[in-house]
């Protein structure tokens, strides 16, 4: 079918490999995504903190620099489970505003062009395109979370030596996981909303709103009732008991409330403990699997009416 | 097994084509959604190089292309492409399909090249050779200056060309036309019909083109299936029907034109009746000799007499009033 000849004319070349056409779709995205300059601005952003983590890290093991600093070694923060953990949590909150600027108009801009025929009229099946679309955003976030983050973990082991590696290997496990779980969260809950909602500005609002609205619902729970359970509704209180897990620094007792009379006696003292773990990590799957079943339910060629 | 050399070319060319597997095969495909039931019962094998799906709005023209497609799975039955089966081969299937949806589809914020690429990747193409199709698809139906420009701000007729584009980029062996050329003006519909037949006469593609314009079909179409209500109304091939020199007689009269009908059905002609028109399909040893005479006798006067072969109309509007079978 060339140019020149104007006719028709079947393919009869190679074709590309079946398991790796889900990554189409990411390539094709990111060609639009990086078009905005404002975006790439923002991305750029994203790695200042992974830039801080790495002059900190160097810091420790370059005496010279902290003279010139005049600061001692006792000034930094310890290069620990919870040095690690505190970069997870500022990078997923970057991650969490990057999966807000590119994840609501993934999907929905599919389906409200009618897209989703072209798609899964070809050898590219729905499971392949959630992949594809989630990858997108999948990508992009590791990119910022658990790949500089376990590169900036052995560049701590180098500086630190194979005992400190052997030693705090389970460390890296936590960065990959506790990352994993919160961007794979991210992309689910933002490919639902996009499936859900056609809006952009909507489908953006809502996607806060699941993370503010339940915190704020589970607060008011276990103030009235004095307990810790509501934080199961909380998005963010189920992350930070996951990832607090994984960094070995979970603990179930979170605190006391001292109850007292009107001469300000205390009758009673109630412990606050947090739900377990596991309640935790059933949540957050249970979450999971209901973005899944509402992603098969809505990403089709056709609405079918009975 | 080798053939004679003596075996006529043509003959074995259609022993050949016989022996491939069909287009399309139905074997009693049935199509519900929940309680309402679809597609009824589809049997039937097409071979044609261009298929038509004709029917009435709600015939389940669409549903049996998607159903096709592997968009809704068969409550019953089972339908074969190409000896593949719709529903365990889908990937295959689908590998060697080409689809141009009813509605505008498209995905926004691309440019023509940029979305055809796009599906021709999708469709396994190398980038590379997915860029290099996408331009000439384009080029081929007539985008090609245009094809920079974004999806959003084209005409309903470029849109419709570009969907055929991305119907065509990665050279299907059957392609799946769902009313290509609704919506076009007509200098648009033409340019459409010219490419469906550049296509076809091409011979690297079948067509299936589902339409309920009957002379999108007749231009371009030499198989047809008539459906209603889900049903099969009517299984044409119109080759065929052409072929086979079945004439009509249509003739304008003038006096008692009931005894005239009355004489001609003793005769045993089928005949039609409208206003002062009759039209007439001769039996075998009947000429048109015998017509004047029976006239004469009936004294009812021949104003006009002309031949007419049984047009598409005809096929779909007695489909519309019959019962279900093969013409």
């Amino acid at each position: 079918m060339a140019v020149y000849e104007q006719t028709y004319k079947r393919y009869a070349g190679k074709l590309t490999p079946d398991w790796s056409r889900f990554l189409i779709i990411p390539r094709h995205a990111y060609e639009s995504i990086f078009s905005s300059k404002l975006f790439t601005a923002f991305f750029v952003i994203c790695f200042v903190p992974l830039l801080l983590e790495a002059i900190l890290i160097y810091l420790h093991h370059n005496f010279t620099a902290l003279t010139i600093f005049q600061a001692s070694i006792k000034d930094l923060l310890p290069i620990d489970n919870s040095f690690f953990r505190a970069f997870t949590y500022v990078e997923g909150i970057f991650a969490f505003f990057l999966a807000l600027l590119i994840g609501p108009p993934l999907v929905a801009r599919d389906l409200r062009n009618n897209a989703l025929p072209l798609y899964l009229c070809r050898p590219f099946s729905r499971t392949e395109y959630v992949m594809g679309k989630m990858s997108v955003i999948l990508i992009l976030l590791s990119a910022i979370t658990w790949i500089p983050q376990l590169l900036l973990f052995l560049f701590q082991s180098y500086l630190e030596g194979f005992a400190w590696f052997r030693a705090n290997l389970w460390i890296a496990s936590a960065i990959f996981i506790g990352n994993v779980v919160w961007i794979l969260l991210l992309a689910l809950l933002t490919q639902t909303i996009s499936a859900l909602v056609k809006w952009r500005v909507v489908a953006s609002g809502l996607l806060l709103a699941i993370f503010i609205i339940p915190s704020a619902f589970a607060e008011i729970i276990n103030l009235m009732f004095q307990t810790r359970w509501g934080s199961l509704l909380s998005l963010n209180a189920l992350m930070y008991s996951v990832t607090s897990g994984l960094f070995g620094l979970f603990d179930r007792v979170s605190g006391t409330i001292a109850i007292r009379d009107f001469d300000d006696n205390v009758v009673r003292e109630i412990t606050l403990v947090e739900p377990p773990l596991w309640c935790s990590w059933a949540a957050l799957f249970v979450v999971c699997a209901i973005c899944l079943a509402l992603l098969s339910w809505k990403v089709k060629a056709y609405e079918v009416v009975k | 097994m080798a053939l004679p050399a003596s075996v006529p070319e043509e003959l074995i060319k259609s022993q050949t084509a016989y022996t491939e597997p069909p287009v399309i095969d139905l074997h009693g495909l049935s199509v519900s959604f929940g309680r309402r039931q679809i597609l009824k019962n589809l049997r039937g094998d097409l071979r044609g190089k261009a298929i038509g799906l004709l029917g009435p709005n709600g015939a389940g023209k669409t549903t049996l292309i998607h159903t096709l497609l592997g968009f809704h799975p068969p409550s019953a039955g089972t339908a074969q492409i190409f000896g593949l089966d719709v529903t365990n081969d889908a990937k295959q299937i689908k590998s060697l399909i080409g689809y141009m949806p009813e509605r505008d589809s498209f995905i926004a914020k691309m440019n023509a090249v940029h979305f055809v690429r796009l599906m021709g990747e999708l469709s396994g193409l190398p980038p590379e050779a997915a860029l290099e199709r996408a331009h000439e698809a384009l080029f081929y139906v007539g985008l090609g200056e245009a094809r920079y420009r974004r999806l959003e701000t084209y005409s309903l007729g470029m849109k419709q060309l570009a969907k055929l584009a991305q119907a065509i980029v990665h050279g299907p062996k059957l392609i799946f036309l769902d009313e290509p050329t609704n919506g076009l003006d007509p200098p648009a519909r033409l340019r459409m019909i010219k490419l469906i037949r550049e296509i076809r006469d091409s011979g690297q593609a079948h067509i299936l083109l589902s339409s309920h314009l009957l002379l999108d079909v007749e231009e371009c179409c030499d198989e047809i299936l008539i459906l209603r209500d889900g049903q099969i109304a009517v299984y044409c091939n119109l080759e065929e029907e052409r072929k086979s020199n079945r004439k009509f007689l249509m003739l304008e009269t003038r006096g008692d034109q009931e005894r005239f009908v009355q004489a001609l059905a003793k005769l045993g002609c089928e005949y039609a009746v409208s206003g002062h028109r009759l039209k007439i399909v001769l039996q075998e040893g009947i000429e048109v000799r015998d017509l004047y005479r029976l006239a004469d006798q009936e004294q009812v006067q021949i104003r006009r007499l002309s031949y007419k072969r049984d047009s598409l109309e005809d096929i779909f509007l007695k489909a519309m009033e019959n019962g279900y079978g093969r013409l």
